[in-house]
């Protein structure tokens, strides 16, 4: 008995229904508003900004409670949304020199101008699950005092003392535009400006995993952190009607730099070289793994050898760090795929039944 | 003066330049064939069919050359306010338009690279007339043969001999267009 | 009725040029993958963002549009674009390949022979015929730069050599003109004759992989093979257990737990096509009510 398969377009319906339905949860329980996963769910919501390529906090937010939390589909609705978006105005590059800064870490030196700040971290958080979190009605702590905020004093950078002496790699100001990968195809190979563009959008987890595997020797490049910093910085734009530049907002940023040791190389003389990373809000994980993996793949314009180390390939980490792309193909698999498989099924039957002739005729 | 510089383009882009597009890839994709646009009405000299595939095809992130009687004032205007193409050299515009022979030396045009073929010039040629009356053309996109009057033959010649490489033409005049990739091999007259 | 919060086909006007301008470059080099600036659409990639950038991009308010997935017009991604293209560009729609004005398709070519009135769009994986050769982007734009497409011979003639014949049995690599190598996208190797002499614009969208190619019409399409091992486009030795076409391409279907199957065509509009016209399958008589 054969019935075809039929209804596609209900049996779509019916799900979505269902999946609005298991977003929303058991409705005994308060729904959760845009604002709150803004608020308390800022690393999220920094990440889906980071990925998604498009500082909203109020969207990405959005996107985190339509996506029931999958913070990859998040990115996903954000991506969408964002390729929709008209251009006024390309914005001049940030100056996070002048960031005011939440917190500012060097592991380079013990005390340095600008100082150690800690800043709202992790880092020495002891991981046991706090239960009072679980009570419902949380206590009114509002957290340290904040008081009056203190005149934000330039915080120069690390580098820049290194500079002076010479020790490091110099890292000229450009004005050249940067390629946009989202204007224009991929084409390799990519300038740096390109790399940390794709870097700095792509999946974290895919991020992370190259800079390790660069710590455990696949590429290795003795990475300090020179200076990890979050806070805002201001977002400028030249108006040519009025002939200056305006302030229309501020970001979050965290910014890592990397010193790397370097013994030379064929063309360079032994010095320290950098490693950048810059993403959108507090995404600290993210930016010292980005600064590791640019790193890497700066060998061939450091005269370094090539490997084979998959973070020194430009090709594989490139073609492979979007997560919207990489999902995607990955979930299409489970598109429907008769025709193809049938076209193997025949040729396995074919291969099968000559393969067993021709040992019939050997027996 | 104003107001022509403000008026001729589409009143309807999304639609109009929908349309248009599809008669300009049917008139690429089966070279040699005669097709109609419609939707603008550009300054003098230009014709309705090269005002057309202007709004079509050209925007700010297409470098446009504008030869001969074709780069007249009127037309600049139009095409900043409209269009908004930078103006370029020949060696440098993804796009040129002008009569064939303001177009001369053809060999001036972008032709692609070896390994990126489409990064090549796309000559707008204004005609006075397009007709069947010229020499045979087949190909790629062509059953037996078309026929196309070509201003002249030499030139397409020595441009399908670069194939891979090569620019791709429209002819514009009044409101037809016809088209002469670089796939298309021209008769020996 | 077109959703009037989007642009007409969804894309806006300046990313519809740039794939236009593609569109054509791609049929003035035919073959020749023209790389593009894919845009992240509201679907995911690798379920057609390619081909609905391209339908997108060509469609008038006139068109008829059908889509397809594996041949059938009913499939729930078929559903999920024809839908977004009905609400999007306001255009309509059909199951008819001889009434549609652009066709859509992952994976088959219609059985009906398409007109020089229709585009048929293809929705391309990975557009790149040497890629399971060579990974590298880099490597495979020298070599078909360089025609060098000698690998891919070899690659052929080593299944030959282990197998006996050709063991590729859908994306069958093909030369287009003599001059490129181009995948004609995951369709069944059945299908290919019909890429070539087509009366038909064929163009076809990479979205992730950010490429666009295309065969002008008449075009002419080599299978890859060898003299002493001539392409065979293969399908399963059955008729269609529907209409009882023994010339279309079947999917093959289990109907019970002892594993019974029947074969049906994968061309549904074919299929209901020619039942209407009174052909019958070895099952469709005892069965009428499979029509539901």
């Amino acid at each position: 008995m054969y019935v075809a398969v039929k209804g596609g377009e209900r049996a779509i319906d019916n799900a979505h229904d269902w999946l609005a339905q298991e977003r929303r949860g058991d409705p005994a329980v308060p729904e959760l508003s845009v604002a709150q996963i803004r608020e308390q769910m800022k690393l999220a919501v920094n990440r889906v900004m980071a990925e998604g390529s498009l500082y909203d906090p109020d969207l990405a937010a959005l996107a985190i409670k339509q996506a029931q939390g999958d913070l990859i589909e998040a990115v996903f609705l954000i991506r969408a949304y964002r390729t929709t978006l008209p251009r006024f105005a390309a914005s001049r590059p940030v100056e996070t020199a002048d960031m005011v800064v939440d917190r500012r870490i060097s592991a380079t030196f013990k005390d340095l101008p600008g100082g150690q700040v800690l800043g709202p971290t992790f880092d020495y958080t002891h991981r046991l699950l706090d239960f009072t979190l679980m009570a419902e009605a949380e206590g009114c702590d509002t957290g340290p005092e904040q008081g009056t905020p203190e005149p934000a004093i330039p915080v120069p950078h690390v580098t820049q003392f290194l500079n002076r002496d010479g020790l490091i790699e110099e890292a000229p100001h450009s004005d050249d535009p940067p390629p946009d990968l989202t204007r224009e195809p991929l084409e390799l190979p990519a300038d740096r400006a390109l790399r940390l563009q794709a870097i700095t959008r792509g999946d974290e987890g895919f991020i992370l995993s190259m800079a390790y595997s660069t710590q455990r020797g696949y590429g290795r490049t003795h990475a300090f952190v020179g200076e990890l910093r979050i806070g805002k910085v201001a977002v400028t734009v030249d108006i040519p009607e009025l002939g200056f530049a305006v302030e229309i907002g501020e970001i979050n940023l965290t910014e890592c730099e990397t010193v790397n040791q370097f013994k030379g190389s064929r063309t360079e003389p032994p010095q320290f070289t950098r490693g950048y990373g810059l993403v959108f809000g507090q995404s600290e994980r993210k930016s010292i793994a980005m600064s590791l993996v640019d790193r890497a793949l700066r060998w061939n314009e450091l005269g370094e050898d090539f490997t084979g180390s998959p973070a020194q390939d430009e090709e594989f980490v490139l073609s492979h760090c979007d997560n919207i792309q990489a999902t995607g193909f990955l979930e299409h698999i489970k598109l429907p795929h008769y025709v193809d498989f049938q076209a193997e099924l025949e040729l396995v039957r074919r291969l099968r039944s000559e393969a067993q002739s021709q040992q019939e005729a050997a027996e | 003066m104003i107001a022509d510089m403000l008026s001729g383009g589409f009143t309807d882009a999304p639609v109009q330049s929908a349309r248009a597009f599809r008669e300009i890839l049917e008139a690429m994709a089966r070279p040699g064939t005669i097709r109609r646009v419609e939707g603008a009405l550009p300054p003098a000299p230009l014709s309705v069919a090269a005002g057309v595939t202007l709004l079509t095809l050209c925007d700010a992130t297409t470098p446009l050359h504008l030869a001969g009687r074709c780069g007249a004032q009127a037309v600049k205007d139009w095409i900043a306010f409209h269009i908004g193409a930078p103006l370029f050299d020949a060696p440098d515009a993804d796009f040129a338009l002008g009569h064939w022979a303001d177009l001369q030396p053809v060999n001036r045009f972008r032709i692609g690279q070896p390994d990126y073929p489409d990064r090549s010039a796309t000559l707008i040629v204004e005609r006075d007339v397009l007709s069947d009356d010229g020499p045979a053309l087949t190909g790629p996109g062509i059953q037996l043969r078309t026929h196309l009057n070509l201003p002249e033959v030499q030139a397409f010649h020595a441009n399908r001999a670069l194939f891979p490489l090569g620019f791709d033409t429209i002819f514009t005049a009044g409101n037809q267009i016809a088209c002469l990739p670089r796939s298309t091999r021209v008769e020996v007259i | 009725m077109t959703d009037q919060s989007y642009n007409f086909a969804y894309l806006d006007e300046q990313t519809k040029r740039m794939i236009r301008r593609a569109i054509l470059k791609g049929i003035a080099v035919p073959g020749y993958q023209v790389p593009f600036a894919s845009r992240e659409m509201p679907m995911p990639y690798g379920w057609g963002t390619g081909g609905v950038q391209v339908t997108a991009a060509c469609l008038v308010p006139e068109d008829r549009l059908k889509v397809i997935d594996q041949g059938a017009d009913d499939t729930t991604n078929a559903v999920s674009i024809r839908k977004f293209f009905a609400r999007t560009a306001g255009v309509a729609t059909t199951e008819r390949t001889d009434e549609a004005t652009v066709i859509q398709t992952r994976h088959r070519i219609p059985e009906t022979p398409l007109t020089p009135d229709q585009i048929l769009v293809y929705q391309v994986p990975i557009p790149e015929p040497l890629r399971f050769l060579e990974p590298r982007e880099s490597e495979t734009r020298k070599m078909h730069e360089l025609e060098e497409y000698g690998l891919m011979h070899v690659k052929l003639y080593e299944d030959i050599a282990r197998h006996g014949q050709i063991a590729t049995s859908y994306a069958y690599p093909v030369r287009v003109e003599g001059r490129y190598v181009m995948d004609p996208s995951p369709i069944p190797k059945f299908d290919n004759p019909k890429l070539s002499g087509c009366p038909a614009i064929q163009l076809f969208g990479a979205g992730r992989e950010q490429r666009i190619y295309a065969l002008p019409p008449w075009t002419e399409v080599v299978s890859l093979d060898f003299d002493d091992h001539p392409f065979e486009a293969s399908k399963a030795a059955h008729d269609c257990d529907l209409c009882g076409a023994g010339h279309s391409y079947l999917d093959e279907v289990i109907t019970d737990d002892q594993g019974t199957r029947m074969f049906v065509c994968s061309d549904t509009d074919f299929c209901a096509g020619r039942r209407e016209a009174g052909h019958q399958g070895r099952l469709w008589a005892s069965q009428p009510e499979a029509a539901e």
